[in-house]
């Protein structure tokens, strides 16, 4: 056995998300665990981490397995602590999303795909975050960042780099007013 | 300024706390039904109201809820479809971030006409931001009486959940989500059964859109006759759109169904028209989905009147020379727009989101972003485009669900439509995608 566990608090709201469930179907807190899991584990789910969430669950690890590569939201490799997620789609490409993704690559010194050899920054283009009408956009973490220039690009990358923190999908976050 | 239902109160200061929203009539239809109606009247007005599922498909609400199947023993469920992923779709966030309350009024007046007990809401992950706002307003709900044990000393009972979904367009559609609403992948089920029979754990489900439940509660308040009478014929009601491309003012609209296309772009209320002085070259008018229309084919019908934002106007010419109103999803194209580069990023889309369990969808998405990357690369030629036709053409009406249409039918317009362009393009490619277009 491995020592992964969760927090105290994290334990405790597993079990609130499993007690909304109808009995023996547990299984449904799946997902949910998974994303409390990655973001307590150094944002993203190795075997160990998952088979841990399985065991909470009371179900088999490829079960927790199988869920998790289904997702694009699920890292199944390690990635920086900033993964940028830039909209590649439609709305977005037409308000200039590859020339964001262009100047990232260059201020970054990636390509997109790939995660800085410090380990802050990972790039990745992903598709329609529901964000098109404030396009071109991208999100870190929990926070969409919308309508996009250079500069604001050039400023969340240097407060992102300032900070140093992990971004993960359940940090509170400002509401952009849009 | 056309009738507002839905976003009438969006600008009030605090709307998105329990306070507000109450002082503005919020949770008047919980009062309303539970104290004064049966669940069955409940389903007479969605019915007389004409209100159709906003989600995509625009099946009638109040049929879809006498579907219900309702055996002795067995519990019901109500799952509100916030998964929102079709490309240029943006309404439900804007709905659940701004007025929440709207929602969740929404699902307690819907389940109580279902005579359902729990129901989840299951929203897309990335919008997990919104997770905490909804789930405020849920709690102020419980705290206030209108979710819980015996709601309004009626004897109803009613529970409410946020489920988080984890990056899959596909649980957008109503049997993967129930799929990932047990924890499982996103793989839809074969129908049917329906999930009016079968659905949430083997149990009778409904599925709506957030929309869609959100426009329950006007409907109880002043009465499906009431809701029928705005916008025109088989459309009823207003519906939210999401504009966005290359207009002047992208955002969320409320509109009453029946203004012409040609308003909702150039008007100051709406789009405010083309960006940079451009002219206008296409709109995809519903979502990635459906079909791509030229300027002309948009604006107006065949016979020369002015195409309507509505179901019927809109799909006005079937699949040759018509769209879909779809999940409202508004996107513009300005003059300079390469509509090869755009489908290559709908074939992306849909090849990198097909769940893949039918060959035709799985391999067909996947060779239809091939065949359109080869074409940006510059080493296409003119049997491509034949390529592409046929491949669509093998796709659509054999899968086990619609996104394999739903690949397909953007693909077969745009070449339908634009085939010179892409001959022209085969031979001369421009790769405008690689040309600034970002804002200054
Ligand atoms: C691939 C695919 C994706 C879909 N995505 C959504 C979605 O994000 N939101 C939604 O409400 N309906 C979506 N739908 C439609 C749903 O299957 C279902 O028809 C809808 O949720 C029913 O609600 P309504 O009747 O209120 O529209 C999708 C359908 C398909 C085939
Ligand atoms: S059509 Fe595509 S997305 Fe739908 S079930 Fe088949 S493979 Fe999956
Ligand atoms: S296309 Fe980028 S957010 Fe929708």
């Amino acid at each position: 056995m491995s020592d992964i566990k969760f927090s105290k608090e994290t334990l405790a709201l597993a079990n609130q998300i499993i007690a909304r469930y109808p009995e023996g179907k547990q299984k449904s807190a799946l997902i949910p665990l998974l994303h409390l899991a990655q973001a307590e584990f150094d944002g993203w789910l190795s075997p160990e981490v998952m088979d841990y969430v399985a065991s909470l669950l009371h179900i088999q690890n490829i079960e927790a397995y199988e869920v998790a590569s289904f997702y694009s939201m699920f890292n199944l490799k390690p990635v920086g602590k900033c993964m940028i997620e830039v909209c590649r789609t439609s709305s977005c490409w037409l308000r200039g999303a590859n020339e964001v993704i262009a100047h990232l690559e260059n201020k970054l010194g990636i390509k997109e795909g790939e995660t800085t050899a410090d380990g802050m920054f990972t790039l990745k283009a992903v598709e329609c975050l529901g964000s098109c009408g404030t396009a071109p956009m991208m999100m870190i973490g929990a926070q969409f960042h919308e309508n996009l220039t250079h500069e604001k690009l050039d400023a969340i990358i240097d407060t992102c780099k300032q900070d140093g923190k992990r971004k993960t999908y359940l940090d509170s976050v400002v509401v952009d007013n849009y | 300024m056309g009738r507002k239902i839905l976003l009438a109160h969006d600008h009030v200061p605090g709307i998105q706390g329990y306070e507000v929203y109450r002082q503005h009539g919020g949770y008047n239809s919980v009062e309303k039904a539970i104290k004064t109606m049966s669940p069955e009247a409940v389903v007479e007005e969605v019915k007389k109201s004409g209100l159709r599922g906003r989600g995509g498909a625009g099946f009638p609400t109040g049929m879809k809820w006498s579907f219900l199947a309702k055996p002795e023993g067995v519990p019901r469920y109500l799952v509100c479809n916030a998964d929102e992923s079709e490309p240029g779709t943006f309404k439900d966030r804007y709905l659940m971030s701004r007025i929440p309350h709207t929602l969740v009024e929404g699902m307690i007046t819907s389940s109580y006409a279902l005579g359902v007990n729990t129901a989840y809401i299951y929203i897309r992950g990335e919008y997990f931001y919104i997770v905490s706002i909804l789930e405020k307003a849920i709690a102020e709900a419980y705290a206030n009486g209108w979710l819980g044990k015996n709601i309004l000393g009626s004897g109803y009972n009613l529970d409410l959940y946020v489920q988080v979904g984890a990056g899959a367009y596909i649980c957008g559609e109503e049997t993967a989500l129930l799929e990932s609403l047990e924890g499982k992948r996103g793989n839809p089920r074969i129908k049917p059964p329906f999930p009016a029979i079968a659905g949430l754990y083997g149990c009778p489900t409904v599925v709506n859109n957030v929309e869609t439940l959100a426009a329950v509660s006007f409907i109880v308040n002043e009465g499906g006759d009431e809701y029928a009478k705005i916008g025109i014929g088989k459309s009823a009601g207003t519906k939210l759109i999401s504009a966005s491309g290359h207009i002047n003012k992208p955002g969320v609209y409320e509109i009453e169904m029946g203004i012409s296309v040609e308003d909702f772009i150039f008007s100051e209320e709406y789009c405010g028209g083309i960006s940079n002085g451009k002219k206008l070259k296409a709109v995809v008018a519903g979502g990635s989905s459906v079909p791509i229309l030229p300027a002309d084919k948009i604006l107006h019908l065949a016979n020369g009147e002015k195409r309507l934002m509505s179901y019927e106007s809109l799909a006005d010419g079937g699949f040759g020379g018509g769209t879909m109103l779809g999940s409202g999803g508004f996107i513009v194209m300005d003059e300079d727009t390469s509509i090869v580069e755009n489908l290559f990023t709908f074939a992306r889309f849909y090849h990198h989101e097909s769940c893949g369990q039918c060959s035709p969808c799985r391999e067909g998405t996947a060779w239809m972003e091939k065949i359109l990357h080869k074409m940006i690369d510059g080493h296409a030629t003119v049997a491509d485009i034949d390529l592409l036709w046929e491949i669509q053409a093998k796709i659509e009406g054999n899968t086990i669900c619609p996104l394999g249409d739903a690949a397909a039918w953007p693909v077969a317009s745009a070449i339908r439509h634009f085939r010179s362009e892409f001959e022209e393009y085969v031979k001369n490619p421009k790769v405008i995608n690689k040309v600034t277009r970002m804002a200054v």
